[in-house]
């Protein structure tokens, strides 16, 4: 009676002994990215249709994880492909000497901003903000000195530990310059705690523990149109917004050139494109053709965006990690 | 000093220890090795060692200062339901971080429990951010340890000696000074060290409670160094301060611990002469209400919030629980597998070496898990794919953090078979594997079942290593619960968590129960 039990076996061993024949690439991505209610599964899917090839996923951690996982790797890693950084660790990254350049350099992308990085190619990008419950909140701050005047109490992320912690250090660092460090001053009583990460952040915002969390501007996208809640809304700050540009690259070591280069030219195409806006819950690099999803317009748009160019991101990063932490270290 | 014939052979003793050795000092110097030049701590670093100090002993001072009257008053009384609040004194400990912080601040949080009922009575809601709230924290998650190592403790003192007490006419400040401080003296260093040593690997408990920078621990500078800096150098050098740190500790509370030297009983059923009195009872009945109520409500909160999602949970949540209790059960045999010879080594080794192998064997909850996975990456990467070998990894890492609780269960209890029976066995010529099968292993059911409970526990709530070495499509229990709250959803990662709670607990009460069966614990 185990005989189908069996019969199964083998035909997993032989399907396989069949996908073993196929080339796999490898694309070293973050956790979340892989994840069952993440991109990955149907990218993959979409990927394998057209690639015939098998492609796998390695995860670690988020970007700086990645990033760091990398350097321990090296040239023996068996990436093929990294996706996930951002554009504040790609000098580092660059650095490394580990990636090769991309070669799409007529690419245009539907960035707030022009994109001219020969080794990264951008997939996602969305402005940081301040989520809020707009039935509990009513005196929405309209930028940060009204946020450092008011009593409201925010949740922020470490730094040291979340990319979006260092995004705010970056934000407030890009938008006031030498005037940083008062407005952290202000803000210090504003900031309930400081998480590890942002999913406990955006917890105990949600818990109703603090009045915003800091998270992205499409945040509220995923309330409205996974869970029919409009009540969750960006503040939109005067000064403009901080963005974060998620990117990938080859690894120039790679012995699967050609289906590295396959799947960058699928990761800008609509189909991948597409996948992002519901899984990610980011902006596409390059709008497909549909269009964004419905909900997507009700989002708000940052008059301004901000960024450092990479290669003025790590010294800013420093500049900004020491202000953020005497001002919240008193 | 002269070499006897021991009863039972010590390599695998031996073994044991290096293995540890290899976990701790040896990923450390794997990751020291990888570093590319020497970089020197600043005055961060050595405020997060300050501020790790500070709440580490406040933690560990407060955890066992309580716990000595709850386990005095969970020793002397029976009451229905318990045996249930034994079993839930596992819980907290063994929950993962993000959930025990959610539970907690659904009880202490400004939108918590007790702020709205301030909040009724026109009171400010409780400032729970701060130093203060770090060491709620703390001792949230080890009180419940401490009072069950130190319930070991009080039931290790044979029934003979409280009747002997009762029929001498002994109050219960005698019974404390002839019977139970002798056994703190014995228990309480122990204990107080694995509590300190928990404390100074927080991280996110301390980050989060702690409201800000100002709680900033090694751990997390470490983290700092990997992922922010890529100093593998200084993480290296704060891990070797953690070690150190450590290592004093546990000189120190080896060198305050007295064996108690209670002696032998007949191994009767507990009974307690001569605590029925007023006062003490009812004493007793508000520490134990007060303690119960301190852990329950925010277990309470996490079932209330995990419940109504329980029931659809995604296949692949409850693929990964399976994964997740396939770990957890191999990790509590490796914990027993290492814990025994261990223990048996330290009892068998005279004078300081047995110290040695003691202070060995309590080494890796020093451990920073991040310099560990690190460690082991660096290692295994050459030789092979760390990500299929994820969860052996996972359940030996565990196996290895356990070890120091099972250590402090079991070598007390070894020694004390040994001083009782030892020579009864000696002559018999009871040695090697048959001393352990018809001696040893009977005896110690009661810590042995502990031992395996808290080890499958913790390894089922693990997301230290696994987060590292993460293979995509094999997914531990708490790493789904972080990937869904990475995608938002909330509630079903609210019904993972007590998923997760349900399995720890019911690992943890299927190991010590059987343990204590028989033993009326």
């Amino acid at each position: 009676m185990n005989y189908p039990i069996i019969a199964a076996g083998f035909l997993a061993i032989a399907s396989t002994a069949v996908a073993q024949e196929k080339p796999v690439l490898t694309v070293m991505t973050y956790d979340s990215f892989v994840s069952e209610w993440g991109p990955g599964p149907a990218i993959e899917k979409a990927f394998e249709k057209v690639c015939i090839c098998d492609l796998k996923f390695v995860a670690a951690g988020d970007g700086a994880a990645l990033l760091a996982r990398l350097r321990l790797e090296g040239v023996r890693t068996e990436a093929d492909v990294v996706l996930g950084l951002d554009t504040n660790l790609t000098t580092a990254a660059a650095a490394t000497g580990l990636f090769g350049l991309h070669g799409r350099d007529e690419a245009a992308f539907d960035l707030p901003v022009t994109w001219d990085d020969p080794m990264f190619l951008p997939y996602d990008w969305g402005y940081f903000a301040f989520v809020y419950d707009k039935t509990k909140l009513a005196d929405v701050p309209k930028d940060f000195a009204e946020l450092a005047a008011s009593d409201l109490k925010i949740v922020i992320q470490d730094p040291r530990s979340s990319t979006p912690g260092l995004g705010l250090l970056l934000w407030v660092e890009a938008a006031y310059g030498d005037k940083a460090p008062e407005i952290w001053a202000g803000l210090a009583d504003n900031v309930l705690t400081v998480t590890k990460g942002w999913s406990e952040a955006y917890g105990l915002f949600l818990e109703g523990e603090a009045d915003m969390a800091l998270s992205y501007t499409t945040s509220p996208a995923y309330h409205l149109i996974a869970e029919e809640d409009d009540s969750k809304v960006a503040a939109a700050f005067t000064e403009g917004h901080y963005l974060q540009i998620e990117v990938a690259a080859k690894i120039a070591s790679s012995d699967q050139q050609e289906l590295a280069d396959q799947f960058l030219d699928f990761m800008i195409s609509d189909k991948f494109q597409g996948i992002i806006p519901t899984t990610n819950w980011m902006y596409p690099a390059n709008t497909p053709s549909g269009g964004l999803p419905k909900g997507f317009e009700t989002l708000i748009t940052p008059e301004t965006a901000l960024i450092y160019p990479a290669n003025e991101a790590v010294e800013a990063r420093d500049r900004a990690l020491k202000t953020w932490l005497d001002a919240l270290s008193q | 000093m002269a070499r006897r014939a021991q009863p039972i052979g010590l390599w695998p003793g031996i073994v044991a220890a290096v293995l540890v050795l290899g976990l701790t000092f040896g990923t450390l110097g794997a990751v020291a090795w990888r570093a590319e030049d020497v970089s020197r701590l600043g005055p961060a670093d050595w405020a997060a060692i300050r501020f790790t100090l500070t709440q580490a002993l406040l933690s560990a001072t407060i955890s066992v200062a309580l716990a000595i009257p709850l386990a005095r008053a969970l020793a002397r009384r029976q009451f229905a339901g318990r045996s249930i609040l034994v079993t839930l004194l596992g819980a907290p400990f063994i929950l993962p971080v993000i959930v025990a912080v959610l539970g907690l601040l659904a009880v202490f949080g400004r939108n918590g429990l007790v702020s709205t009922v301030l909040g009724w009575v026109g009171l400010e809601p409780v400032q729970i951010y701060g130093l203060h709230g770090v060491v709620l924290a703390h001792v949230f998650f080890n009180l419940p340890l401490a009072t069950r190592l130190l319930l070991q403790g009080w039931l290790s003192i044979p029934a003979e000696r409280f009747r002997l007490a009762a029929s001498l006419g002994f109050t219960p400040g005698d019974i404390l000074r002839r019977l139970e401080v002798p056994m703190l003296r014995a228990m309480v260093p122990g204990a107080f060290l694995v509590i300190f040593l928990i404390c100074t690997t927080s991280f996110a408990v301390a980050l989060t409670l702690g409201g800000g920078p100002r709680a900033t621990t090694v751990e997390l500078a470490i983290y700092q160094a990997f992922r922010f800096e890529f100093d593998l150098s200084k993480a290296a050098q704060l891990a070797m301060i953690q070690f150190t740190i450590g290592g004093l500790a546990a000189a120190l509370a080896f060198r305050l611990a007295i064996p108690s030297g209670i002696g032998v009983g007949l191994d009767r059923p507990r009974q307690v002469w001569g605590v029925s009195t007023g006062p003490l009872r009812v004493q007793d009945t508000a520490i134990i209400t007060v303690a119960s109520l301190f852990l329950i409500a925010p277990l309470s909160m996490i079932v209330l919030r995990g419940l109504p999602g329980l029931f659809d949970l995604p296949i692949q949540v409850i693929e990964a629980t399976v994964r997740s209790a396939i770990v957890a059960l191999c990790s509590a045999a490796l914990t027993l597998l290492l814990a025994v010879p261990l223990a048996i080594l330290i009892n068998s080794s005279k004078g300081r070496r047995g110290a040695v192998v003691e202070a060995i064997g309590t080494l890796s909850i020093a451990a920073s898990p991040l310099v560990v996975g690190t460690g082991l990456f660096i290692l295994l990467f050459p030789l092979v794919n760390p990500v299929a070998l994820a969860l052996p990894i996972t359940a030996l890492v565990n196996a290895v953090m356990a070890l120091p609780f099972a250590l402090r269960a079991i070598t007390p209890a070894h020694r004390q078979i040994e001083a009782d029976f030892g020579r009864l066995a000696g002559s018999l010529g009871l040695t090697g594997w048959a001393r352990l099968r018809l001696l040893i292993l009977p005896r110690l059911r009661r810590p042995l079942g502990f031992a395996a409970g808290l080890s499958a526990a913790l390894s089922m709530g693990d997301l230290g290593v696994i987060a590292l070495f993460a293979d995509p499509d094999a997914a531990t229990l708490p790493l789904q619960l972080y990937r869904l709250m990475a995608a938002y959803r909330m509630q079903d990662a609210a019904a993972a968590a007590l998923l997760l709670l349900i399995c720890s607990l019911t690992l943890f009460w299927l190991f010590d129960h059987g343990g204590r069966l028989n033993a009326d614990a």
